[in-house]
């Protein structure tokens, strides 16, 4: 993987199973944020695949890739900011046609984060940072994926939203979602996956278990702050 | 009085033209943030398709067909045309520049402009053009009180309307109008949506090319000349009435475009005719002065 002159990633070889919570943990400038972006489409490696559901899509665009069943909860959240907040979750059920569906599963969202309810009406870039995290996965729910990418969950929201927050991923997990994130938090982030990948200067310097990496005398020291 | 309110009318009629062709400038640039210089000659390329329909079906200002015939076929020509030149525009001077520096495809529209223009003025006529538009529309004068207006003048104004409702419908009502809002908002965002940002900005020339279009067959049915160079001051102007109503904003263009053709009409009937050029971009300074963003603009501030 490469973009620019300086490869950003050289040996990146990661596996996600079916059902599986996977985290990808590293400091900043280890090449986390291109991996999430070469999963999601955004760049493309200047060498190596990406495979999906058994189908090579290092070639697919971004948008394919979401009509396929990849949903994406962007670093720094994205929210349309002068769309509605309901208009916002419509967009992420964007590429669906099934009209009852679609509307059901707005309902199921709302249910799931009531503050959006209570904002449906009002525009996305008015929300705390918070509000706009629940929207972010909301709008992404609405795709109905098979597989949800998250970059940076936690990133600027309060100790308690973060939580929160992974109380949810756990959630849609156990609905049947797999899920891929990538996170500064490594406690917060092993304590929910089922294995995780350790990034630094663009290579897997370590990977395991969640159990196996909280024990990791190496990782423990680096980013646990033991 | 009397000439207040024909003055009026008259603005609304001319203004309603500038919104027209202000709501391609404010499309394009409210989803790319490029201002497409060619657009007022895609205007003047949509009214010399119309002509040389009319031209086709029209001899001895007798027309072959129904004079409703001609006239949608006219529509259908010139919009049609007029959005597939748009098409082609930001395919070949656009696309490859978005993401150069925001000097390039400003060029590169400035040199389409010029490209239209002569191509127009070698290849069909360096003189204007005639549009029999007398053997096309009943060149009636509709009468209310002491005001008159041209039938054509009316016509220009319904249908400049009706063409204005229809899209803010399509932008605020539509899926795809939403998905349209959204790419302008964050064009990557709107990429992790599913949304193919490629369609999106082709729909989005093409229906502000033809709107343009439709001012071109408007403006032939009403003023019955045309030249090559039609497209430059009108175009000026709509997009000072864009900016007016705060560039990027739908229903800015549409209020600025009619604000401006009356102040345009009132300050040629009131002040002087020879100054009413001078009051429409002198208005755009003050504009700019008081209020940067325009009356229906976000503050700069809030629109990263």
């Amino acid at each position: 993987m490469r973009y620019g002159p300086v490869p950003a990633l050289r040996e990146v070889s990661m596996e996600i199973r079916r059902g599986e919570i996977v985290c990808l943990l590293g400091g900043n400038a280890s090449g986390k944020s291109t991996t999430m972006k070469t999963v999601i489409g955004s760049v493309r490696p200047a060498k190596g695949s990406v495979w999906y559901e058994g189908q090579d899509i290092t070639g697919w665009n971004t948008s394919r890739r979401v009509a396929n069943g990849i949903a994406i909860v962007p670093e720094a959240r994205r929210i349309f900011p002068r769309l509605t907040v309901r208009e916002n979750l419509m967009m992420g059920a964007f590429i669906r046609q099934d009209r009852d569906e679609i509307d059901a599963d707005l309902e199921r969202v709302m249910v799931m984060f009531p503050r959006l309810k209570e904002r449906h009406s009002q525009r996305g870039g008015t929300m705390s940072g918070g509000e706009q995290q629940m929207l972010a996965m909301g709008r992404a729910l609405m795709a109905r994926p098979r597989f949800l990418c998250m970059d940076e969950p936690s990133m600027g929201l309060a100790p308690v939203l973060v939580e929160q927050q992974f109380e949810t991923i756990q959630r849609l997990n156990a609905s049947g979602i797999t899920i891929f994130v990538v996170e500064q938090n490594a406690r917060m982030a092993l304590a929910i996956a089922n294995r995780g990948y350790v990034l630094q200067s663009g290579r897997v310097v370590l990977t395991g278990t969640a159990a196996s990496l909280l024990e990791n005398p190496q990782m423990q020291r680096a980013y646990l702050g033991i | 009085m009397g000439i207040f309110l024909q003055q009026l009318v008259n603005g609304l009629e001319l203004g309603s033209l500038y919104a027209l062709i202000a709501l391609g400038y404010t499309l394009i640039y409210g989803i790319l943030e490029l201002l497409n210089f060619a657009h007022g000659d895609v205007f003047m390329v949509g009214a010399f398709l119309a002509a040389g329909v009319a031209a086709l079906l029209v001899h001895n200002e007798v027309a072959a067909v129904p004079a409703g015939i001609a006239v949608g076929l006219m529509l259908l020509v010139a919009m049609g045309g007029a959005g597939l030149l748009g098409v082609g525009i930001e395919r070949v001077a656009y696309r490859p520049l978005r993401n150069a520096s925001r000097l390039a495809p400003l060029i590169t529209a400035i040199g389409v402009s010029l490209l239209l223009e002569s191509a127009v003025q070698v290849g069909v006529s360096p003189a204007p053009v005639l549009v029999p538009s007398n053997a096309l529309v009943p060149q009636a004068t509709i009468h209310l009180g002491s005001i008159e207006s041209p039938l054509t003048g009316v016509l220009l104004f319904a249908a400049s309307l009706a063409l204005m409702i229809g899209l803010d419908v399509f932008v605020f009502r539509t899926r795809f109008g939403s998905a349209m809002r959204a790419t302008a908002q964050d064009r990557e965002a709107a990429t992790f949506m599913g949304i193919d940002v490629d369609r999106v900005i082709m729909v989005t020339f093409f229906v502000a090319s033809a709107l343009a279009g439709l001012g071109g067959v408007l403006f032939g049915l009403r003023y019955a000349s045309i030249d090559f160079f039609m497209g430059y001051l009108l175009g000026i102007k709509a997009f000072t009435a864009a900016v007016i109503g705060g560039i990027g904003n739908i229903r800015g263009a549409m209020v600025g475009g009619l604000l401006l053709g009356v102040l345009e009409s009132l300050s040629g009937g009131f002040i002087s005719t020879q100054f009413q050029d001078t009051f429409v971009f002198l208005t755009l300074i003050l504009v700019l002065l008081v209020r940067p963003q325009g009356l229906f603009g976000q503050p700069l501030a809030d629109r990263a």
